[in-house]
C-alpha cells in the first residue's frame, strides 16, 4: 500500500480532487505558448515559403529565385547590404570597447550613470532619432548615401554593442588580469591573451546583435539614402511588397528575398555559435 | 644558500584605502630565504593587502618593500621575481592545463650568449624553445601530480586539481618567492590536510620561499616556520609555530591560536597571580597589583577529584571530541574549558591543579575596565558587585523610555530589557570614589594605590566577588579605606551581548 502512495500521481489526483482541480501540468501550461509560436511564427512563415515557391496565378515555380539570381542589381544590393552591415558591426566594435572596457573599470555608481546616457537614446522613438541624424548631418555637410547611412546605423545600434560588452567585461573576475601579470605579462600582453579572448562571449554577442538587425534594416536606409538610389536588401523587401505608390505589386519576389534573407542569417547564426551558447543565449545580456 | 639571507624586507609599510580604511598599518617585517612564512589573522586584518602589496598588485601608500635590498614598491607585477596562487586559482578559462602552465614560460625572455662568426660573443634576448617549455610544463606537473593532463580544459577539473594547477603554473616559473593567498581555502577538509602535507613537501624540494596567507590557525600551525599573526593592520606577533602557541605575546594571539581559556587576572606577589578567586604560582614576573590576562591551554589543565587540586568547581557540560572529552568546570563566575581523556560526568564536583610553568601571563593593555553586567528591572544595570544607573537608551540609536520604562526603539518596537546581558565598559577617569558609603553602586576596599607621575591609579576591590575598579585620581587616598564608587550615569558604556528577542 505505501508504494502506490509514493508512485501514481494521478491516483493521488483522483483522491484529492481539490488539488488536481488547481495543478496544471507542464505540458498544459505550454499549450497557450504553442498556440502563438504556432499562428505568429510557424504559420507566416509557411506562408513566407509558399509565395516563395509560387507564381502570381498560385503554380508551383522556381521561377522567384531564378530572377532573383540572375538579376546582377538584386545580387548587388545583396552584397552591400552584407558589407555595409559587416563595416557597421565593426566600426560599432572599435567604438563600443573602449567605451564598455572604460566604464567596466570605473566605480559602479559613475559606470551606471555613463551606461545610461549610452542607452538612453533607445528609448527614443528610431524614427524621430533617425530623422534627427539626417538633419545634424546635413547641417555639417555630410552629403545623403551610404557614408551617411553608415553613421546613422552606427549611432542607432551602438548601444545594442556596448550592453554585451560591459555586461561580460564587468562579469569577467578581475584576478584572472591579475594572474596575468603575476606571470609576466605587460599590460597588452594581459589584454591580449587574457581580457580579449574572455570577452569573445560579449563581442559575438553585441556583433550579432548589430549585425542582423543592420541586415534587414529598412527605415535607417530610406531615411538617409534620399534620392541618392543607395539600397540596401530591407529596402528591396519593401519595395516588392510597397511598390513605388503603395500597391502590393510582387508579393512573391519579396517572399523570396526573405527566404533568402532568412537563410543568410540562419547560417551567421549558426557559425557564431549563436544557438548552442547556454550562458550568453542573444539578447540574456540586456 | 645562506639561511639568514634577507630576501623580502618590508618597511614602514602602509595601506589605506581610498575610504579612508588603513588596512594594513606601518608594518615592519623581514622574511628569510627559503622560509615558509604564515600571515595569521583574522579576514580584514590586512595578511592579503600585504601580500597583494608583494606581489604587486596594490601599492603601498608608504614604505618600502625591499626585494634583495633593492625597492620593489613601484614595479608592476610582471617585473617582480614572484608568482602568485590565487584564492580562488584564478585559472585562465579559455586554455587547457597545459597552455595554462605554460602561459608565463611562453612570455619568458631570455638572455642567450652566442658566438659569431668571429668569435665575438653575442647576446640576445630569446624566447625559450617549445621543447623547453614542453619539458617544464612536464616536471612541474609531476611536482604537483598530475601527469597526462595536459590536454584537459580546466572546467573540468576538481577544486583539488584545479589548484594543483594553479600551484603548478606558478612553480614552473621557478620564481624566487611563491606567494599562496588562502590556496587551500575551497577545499575539503580531508583534502585540505592531504595538500598541506604536500605545499610543505613542495617547499622542501623546490627551496624558495613561500609566503602564505591564512585565517586557519592549525594550517599555520602545521606548516610554517615563522607565523606572522596580525590584527587589525598591525602584527601582534612573529615566531615559530612553538613560540606562537607555547608563548603568545598577548590575549589575542592566545585566542587565536588554539583553544585557550583567557581569565583577567591580578598580580598579587612576586611570581604570585590571582584570578578564577585563587592565587597561583607562575614563572612570569610582573609587577605587584598589576591587571593582566592569564592563558591557560585547556590540555594543560588537570582534573582531580574534589579535595585535591588548587580550585574546585562544578562540571557544567561534557562534550566528546574523539580523542578526548572537552569539559567546561564552573567556578564561581568564571568557566574554566579543560580537556582529559578521562570523563566526569555533569555535575559532579572536581578540582583542577595548574602546573606554574603552564600559566602564561601577559601584561594588560588596560584602559578601561571592563564587566559584565545586565539589566535590572529599574532600567539600571549591575556589575562589579553594584548596582548602577545607566543610560539603557544608548543600546538602541534614537530609542528611548516610556513611562512604565520599556524602551522603545526608533521604529517603534517595545523592548523589555530586564535581565538583559549586557557588557560595561567605564573609563580610568570616569570614577570617582568617596567615603560616603550611600553615594555609590558599589562598595570596596582600596587594594593598590599607585603614582603614575601626576595622578594615582588606584584598584578599588569589593567584598564579595572581588571585583576590580581601576580609576585614575588626583586625590591621594589610603590603602585599605572602604571607599564607595561613582561612576556618572552618562560614562557608563552599555553594549549588548546578543539581540534581544522582541
Amino acid at each position: 500500500m505505501k508504494d502506490s502512495q509514493i508512485t501514481a500521481p494521478e491516483t493521488a489526483g483522483t483522491k484529492k480532487p481539490k488539488r488536481f482541480k488547481f495543478s496544471f501540468s507542464r505540458k498544459q501550461l505550454c499549450i497557450p505558448y504553442a498556440l502563438f509560436l504556432i499562428m505568429f511564427v510557424v504559420f507566416p512563415l509557411f506562408l513566407i515559403v509558399y509565395y516563395a515557391f509560387t507564381d502570381k496565378t498560385g503554380a508551383f515555380t522556381f521561377s522567384n529565385f531564378a530572377s532573383f539570381f540572375t538579376d546582377t542589381t538584386k545580387i548587388s544590393t545583396l552584397l552591400i547590404s552584407v558589407l555595409v552591415s559587416i563595416v557597421v558591426t565593426l566600426i560599432c566594435l572599435l567604438i563600443a570597447y573602449p567605451v564598455a572596457y572604460i566604464l567596466s573599470r570605473m566605480k559602479r555608481r559613475i559606470a551606471f550613470v555613463l551606461l545610461l546616457l549610452f542607452i538612453m537614446p533607445m528609448w527614443i522613438n528610431f524614427v524621430l532619432r533617425a530623422m534627427a541624424m539626417k538633419e545634424l548631418l546635413s547641417l555639417i555637410g555630410i552629403p545623403l548615401g551610404s557614408g551617411a547611412n553608415i553613421i546613422g546605423l552606427v549611432y542607432d545600434y551602438l548601444p545594442f554593442m556596448i550592453l554585451p560588452l560591459y555586461s561580460t567585461l564587468i562579469k569577467m573576475d578581475r584576478s584572472l588580469e591579475e594572474a596575468a601579470a603575476d606571470l609576466g605579462a605587460g599590460k597588452i600582453k594581459v589584454f591580449k591573451e587574457v581580457t580579449l579572448p574572455l570577452s569573445m562571449h560579449g563581442i559575438i554577442s553585441g556583433a550579432t546583435m548589430v549585425f542582423l538587425p543592420v541586415m534587414s534594416c529598412y527605415v535607417i536606409t530610406d531615411t538617409f539614402s534620399g534620392s541618392t538610389g543607395f539600397t540596401v536588401i530591407g529596402k528591396l523587401i519593401a519595395w516588392c511588397f510597397l511598390g513605388e505608390n503603395g500597391t502590393m505589386t510582387n508579393i512573391n519576389g519579396g517572399a523570396t528575398i526573405s527566404l533568402i534573407m532568412l537563410v543568410i542569417l540562419f547560417v551567421t547564426m549558426l557559425a557564431t555559435g549563436g544557438f548552442n551558447d547556454e550562458n550568453n543565449a542573444r539578447g540574456t545580456n540586456l | 644558500m645562506k639561511k639568514n639571507e634577507k630576501i623580502i624586507e618590508l618597511i614602514g609599510l602602509t595601506r589605506q584605502f581610498d575610504d579612508g580604511v588603513v588596512a594594513v598599518d606601518n608594518i615592519d617585517l623581514y622574511v628569510r630565504k627559503g622560509e615558509f612564512i604564515t600571515f595569521l589573522g583574522p579576514s580584514g586584518c590586512g595578511k592579503t593587502t600585504t601580500l597583494r602589496m608583494i606581489a604587486g598588485f596594490d601599492k603601498p601608500t608608504s614604505g618600502k618593500i625591499l626585494l634583495n635590498g633593492e625597492e620593489i614598491g613601484d614595479l608592476p607585477p610582471n617585473k617582480r621575481p614572484i608568482n602568485t596562487v590565487f584564492q580562488r586559482y584564478a585559472l585562465f578559462p579559455h586554455l587547457n592545463v597545459y597552455d595554462n602552465i605554460a602561459f608565463g614560460l611562453k612570455l619568458k625572455r631570455i638572455k642567450v650568449t652566442y658566438a659569431d662568426k668571429d668569435g665575438k660573443e653575442v647576446q640576445r634576448v630569446e624566447k625559450l624553445k617549445k621543447y623547453e617549455i614542453a619539458q617544464k610544463v612536464e616536471k612541474a606537473l609531476k611536482i604537483v601530480d598530475l601527469e597526462g593532463f595536459e590536454k584537459r580544459s580546466v572546467s573540468t577539473l576538481s577544486g583539488g586539481q584545479q589548484q594543483r594547477v594553479a600551484i603548478a603554473r606558478a612553480i614552473v616559473n621557478e620564481p624566487e618567492i611563491l606567494l599562496l593567498d588562502e590556496p587551500l581555502g575551497a577545499l575539503d577538509l580531508k583534502m585540505r590536510k592531504d595538500m598541506q602535507l604536500e605545499l610543505k613537501e613542495m617547499h622542501k624540494k623546490l627551496g624558495i620561499t613561500f609566503i602564505y596567507v591564512t585565517h586557519d590557525q592549525e594550517e599555520a600551525l602545521t606548516m610554517s616556520d615563522t607565523i606572522v599573526v596580525m590584527k587589525d593592520g598591525v602584527i601582534q606577533q612573529i615566531g615559530t609555530p612553538t613560540d606562537i602557541y607555547n608563548e603568545p605575546k598577548n590575549s589575542f594571539v592566545a585566542d587565536f591560536i588554539g583553544e585557550s581559556n583567557i581569565f583577567s587576572g591580578t598580580m598579587v606577589g612576586d611570581k604570585k597571580v590571582r584570578f578564577i578567586g585563587n592565587v597561583f604560582d607562575c614563572v612570569d614576573d610582573f609587577a605587584k597589583n598589576e591587571k593582566v590576562d592569564v592563558v591557560v591551554r585547556p590540555e594543560d589543565v588537570f582534573l582531580m577529584d574534589e579535595d585535591k587540586g588548587q580550585v574546585k568547581g562544578k562540571i557544567i557540560s561534557s562534550i566528546f571530541k574523539g580523542v578526548h572529552y572537552e569539559m567546561v568546570m564552573q567556578v564561581g563566575k568564571s568557566e574554566v574549558v579543560i580537556q582529559d581523556t578521562i570523563e566526569r560526568q555533569v555535575g559532579e564536583k572536581v578540582s583542577i591543579f595548574i602546573k606554574p610553568s603552564d600559566i602564561h601571563i601577559m601584561a594588560k593593555e588596560f584602559s578601561s575596565n571592563k564587566y559584565d553586567g545586565y539589566i535590572t528591572k529599574k532600567n539600571t544595570v549591575c556589575f562589579g558587585d553594584g548596582e548602577f544607573e545607566c543610560d539603557v537608551t544608548q543600546l538602541y540609536p534614537n530609542s528611548h523610555l516610556d513611562e512604565e520604562g520599556y524602551l522603545i526603539t526608533a521604529e517603534g518596537e517595545s523592548i523589555d530589557l530586564t535581565d538583559v546581558d549586557v557588557n560595561v565598559e567605564v573609563g580610568l577617569k570616569d570614577i570617582e570614589i568617596s567615603d560616603d558609603h550611600e553615594l555609590g553602586g558599589a562598595i570596596g576596599s582600596i587594594v593598590s594605590m599607585i603614582y603614575k607621575g601626576d595622578h594615582y591609579q588606584l584598584i578599588v576591590r569589593t567584598e564579595e566577588n572581588e571585583e576590580d575598579y581601576v580609576l585614575d585620581t588626583e586625590y591621594t587616598w589610603n590603602e585599605n579605606d572602604i571607599v564607595s564608587v561613582i561612576i556618572p550615569k552618562e560614562k557608563i558604556k552599555l553594549s549588548l551581548k546578543q539581540e534581544v528577542k522582541r
